[in-house]
């Protein structure tokens, strides 16, 4: 979303200097600086941090040093894994909307929606296990898509505001999980505390990876990304929906009708951010209750944002989140309070950003000058392009 | 609801006076759909007995729920309209809500909605730094904004709240006092110099009869028991509408927002003139933060925004970037809101006034000539009044969503002709324009 939205500034100099001036990121100079530029921004926000954790009386080198004291061994390496895994899902769902300049908001409400049915029609059927497995996938992206599909009908058909729509529905959708949970769902054959709703039958539950401590949802979500990047990045389909994204005007003179974008950018949305819960409730609960994550829709767009969309910033963002979510229990003990945790993810997410701009801003003006120097030794303008 | 009053209030902000209203045929049209809606809410009530529908106490529940997203709904108003988005106003209200409740606890109610009103506008500067210093996509820097906020004001909550009386990691402690609330005396029962004026609105509402003690009860939620804060944020929208369409300051922010690089032009310093209206943005936001915790509640606590930012995001789009129009949205989710609250058994009335409104679209329709729609809407009513007469009771879970679902369904059935700032969420930087 943010390299795209940037104009070539020059105009009337000629294309090929336009041409030089527009950032590449698949350009691997570029990514290379991007990256190092990414990097130098998470230690600048580390410090900042620092300074914060300073000024409120704790020791920041101490709970740094045991932050990657703890983090780097093993268990904590996969607890980070596992906690990226929805990371990955949820940003891939509202990257797909921002490809389309769509904002769904609304992951939420559709992860959430998509756990509750996806439990309970898993728990209905008895089929092999991989099947088994399967089916739920599958149920659960379709039930997602079922959901985002009322805000895609209410855009496409009566022009609602995705934004609104999809703010809404995440509140209907808590209602509508609540009662559909009170009054029929419900597990009442234990007098359980925890109350979920029917347990999964055994063919339904997903392997660990690691025993405990990884889902091979992990793999799946990996797989996910991957398709992301097929669909979006080099299918005729995802060059439509990117060119709808950037000007739908100009894609409608190509033949390519927006709404049926719209449509089908929210709905792929939809079914990815089914998929959101499905590491709780496949490999951990067994169930749809308590215990089933909230806020991971919302995590997601920042992950989506640090990673700008792209597949591999997706993974490494997502990465770096699960990593200091897993590192958040030790801070506990260094009685330094873990939400600090929050404050350095979002300090990350604006230093990243900002740094990135600053960098590019940088790039193109050195390209500017030495484009004009160029020019200036009377070199003809069509050797440059 | 309260669409007469809406009507005066919301044309007063745009036109000057009175008379000009009456003879716009805006305002003339306006009037018209309040009328009507007040008659048809009038007969839902005599034939549900549903009283609560146009009830004092309602009302003033309404206007106690629409505050804080009025006043997050302004903020987007003010952030927008010079060009810059806001995702983050749920952020800046919970700096709202913290400081609100700090300064609320240490030193008092007032100074704690000014601390609040602080808060907010460190959290738009942030905004600002990021959006219009270094050009950064304002989504981002919003969503940023958002988990900062969540995030730091627990990490403040757990140094500062654990350990005293009534605090903890996710709430502090209570308020010293509350802000006083006024009746209005003669229209609501107030004590004038002491002695206590009879509540003319008040006695004609308790008669019940058609159409007047309706617009009793709806005025009487205005006088009665209204905090002075409730009267403050009211009048921050015509406030606004006034600063923003009728000064020449106004006219800069507004212009920043449409065509920045022709403002450039004219000399306005767009750059200047972006960061006021962003840290205004985040005064407006931290005032409706808190509200919520020196007004609506006594303290502080974690998560208490409850999504409101975006609410107001989402009135400010629907009311179509204008003060008018948010308050209205506003007003009409504060109200739906309200029903829920006070009364369960008002939600199955309102399927009845949804019946009521889709049999009139249905006519209006069919006079235009336009069938279709005409029997949709038609279909429609049937659909609504056939829920009416089957369903008595609806789970208290799922009236927990009529605010939503109203917002969506008046979305859904309104025409809508939104026109956004032109350069709302584009990017700008000084002098590029050659």
């Amino acid at each position: 979303m943010v390299e795209e939205t940037r104009i070539p500034v020059a105009d009337g100099v000629g294309r090929g200097l336009s041409k030089l001036m527009t950032p590449k990121l698949h350009n691997s100079k570029n990514g290379l600086i991007t990256t190092a530029s990414s990097i130098a921004a998470v230690l600048l926000a580390l410090v900042i941090s620092g300074i914060m954790l300073k000024l409120t009386g704790k020791d920041p080198i101490a709970a740094y040093r045991k932050m990657i004291e703890t983090g780097f061994q093993s268990d904590k390496m996969l607890e980070a894994l596992q906690r990226a895994t929805p990371l990955m899902l949820s940003a891939v769902a509202v990257a797909i909307g921002f490809k389309m300049n769509l904002f769904n908001i609304g992951v939420e409400g559709q992860y959430l929606f998509a756990a509750l049915i996806a439990a309970v029609v898993g728990a209905a059927v008895s089929l092999p296990a991989p099947l088994h497995v399967a089916f739920i996938l599958v149920v659960a992206m379709a039930a997602g898509a079922f959901w985002a599909g009322i805000a895609a009908v209410l855009k496409v058909k009566r022009g609602v505001n995705e934004v609104i729509a999809t703010i809404m529905l995440n509140y209907v959708a808590l209602s509508v999980i609540q009662w559909l949970f009170d009054s029929f769902f419900r597990d009442s054959s234990k007098s359980d505390l925890n109350v979920k709703t029917k347990i999964l039958p055994r063919s339904a539950w997903m392997p660990d990876l690691a025993s405990g401590r990884l889902s091979s949802m992990f793999i799946v979500a990996l797989v996910m990304v991957f398709a992301y990047w097929i669909v979006v990045f080099k299918s005729r389909f995802g060059f439509r929906l990117r060119a709808s994204g950037l000007n739908s005007v100009a894609a409608r003179t190509a033949g390519i009708s927006s709404n049926r974008m719209i449509f089908t950018a929210l709905i792929i949305s939809g079914a990815v951010a089914g998929l959101v819960a499905m590491p709780s409730v496949l490999g951990d609960i067994h169930a749809y209750g308590q215990g089933v994550p909230d806020g991971l829709g919302f995590a997601g767009i920042a992950v989506a944002l640090l990673g700008r969309n792209h597949p591999v910033g997706i993974i490494a963002a997502a990465m770096l989140y699960g990593f200091l979510d897993a590192t958040a229990g030790v801070l506990q003990i260094q009685h330094v309070p873990s939400s600090i945790i929050d404050v350095i993810k979002a300090i990350i997410v604006l230093t990243v950003v900002i740094v990135n701009e600053a960098v590019t801003r940088w790039m193109n003006r050195r390209t500017a000058a030495r484009t004009s120097m160029a020019l200036q030794a009377a070199t003809p303008v069509g050797a440059l392009a | 609801m309260s669409t007469t009053e809406l009507s005066a209030e919301t044309t007063t902000a745009t036109k000057p006076n009175l008379l000009a209203i009456i003879n716009s045929r805006h305002g003339l049209r306006l009037i018209t759909a309040g009328t009507l809606l007040l008659v048809l809410l009038s007969i839902t009530r005599l034939i549900t007995g549903a009283d609560d529908l146009t009830s004092s106490g309602t009302m003033g529940t309404t206007l106690r729920l629409t505050v804080p997203i009025l006043l997050a709904g302004l903020a987007g108003l003010w952030s927008e309209r010079v060009g810059i988005v806001n995702i983050g106003i749920e952020g800046m209200m919970i700096f709202g809500t913290w400081f609100g409740a700090y300064g609320a606890w240490q030193f008092g109610p007032w100074v704690g909605l000014l601390m609040g009103v602080g808060g907010g506008a460190i959290g738009g500067l942030i905004h600002a730094v990021a959006t219009v210093r270094f050009n950064v996509d304002h989504v981002i820097s919003g969503v940023a904004l958002n988990l900062l906020a969540a995030g730091g004001m627990r990490y403040m909550s757990e140094l500062v709240f654990v350990g005293k009386k009534g605090g903890g990691i996710s709430q502090s402690p209570p308020r010293k006092s509350a802000i006083p609330t006024f009746d209005v005396p003669f229209l609501a029962g107030g004590k004038l110099f002491g002695w206590k004026s009879p509540d003319m609105l008040g006695s004609i509402e308790d008669k019940h009869w058609f159409v007047i003690s309706d617009l009793a009860g709806i005025l009487r939620g205005f006088a009665f028991g209204m905090s002075w804060a409730t009267l403050l944020a009211l009048c921050l929208v015509p406030l606004t509408a006034w600063v923003l369409w009728r000064t020449r300051f106004g006219l800069r922010l507004r212009s920043s927002g449409e065509a920045p690089f022709a403002a450039e032009s004219l000399g306005v310093k767009v750059t200047r003139v972006r960061y006021l209206g962003v840290i205004i943005s985040g005064s407006f936001a931290g005032l409706g933060g808190a509200y919520l915790s020196v007004v609506s509640f006594s303290a502080y606590r974690q998560g208490q925004t409850a999504g409101r930012g975006y609410i107001g995001l989402a009135t400010m789009i629907f009311g179509n970037w204008r003060p008018s129009g948010v308050l209205g949205g506003a007003m009409l989710f504060g109200f739906s809101d309200a029903l829920k609250l006070r009364r369960d058994d008002s939600i199955p009335a309102l399927f009845l006034f949804i019946s009521f409104i889709a049999a009139l679209v249905m006519v209006l329709s069919i006079y235009r000539k336009r069938l279709i729609p005409g029997v949709l809407a038609g279909a429609f009513g049937v659909l609504f009044l056939v829920t009416y007469l089957t369903v008595n009771k609806v789970p208290s879970s799922l009236t927990q969503a009529t605010p939503y679902l109203v917002t969506l369904l008046v979305l859904a059935t309104a025409s809508q002709h939104l026109r956004p700032p032109a350069y709302a969420g584009r990017p700008y930087r000084p002098g590029e324009s050659h």
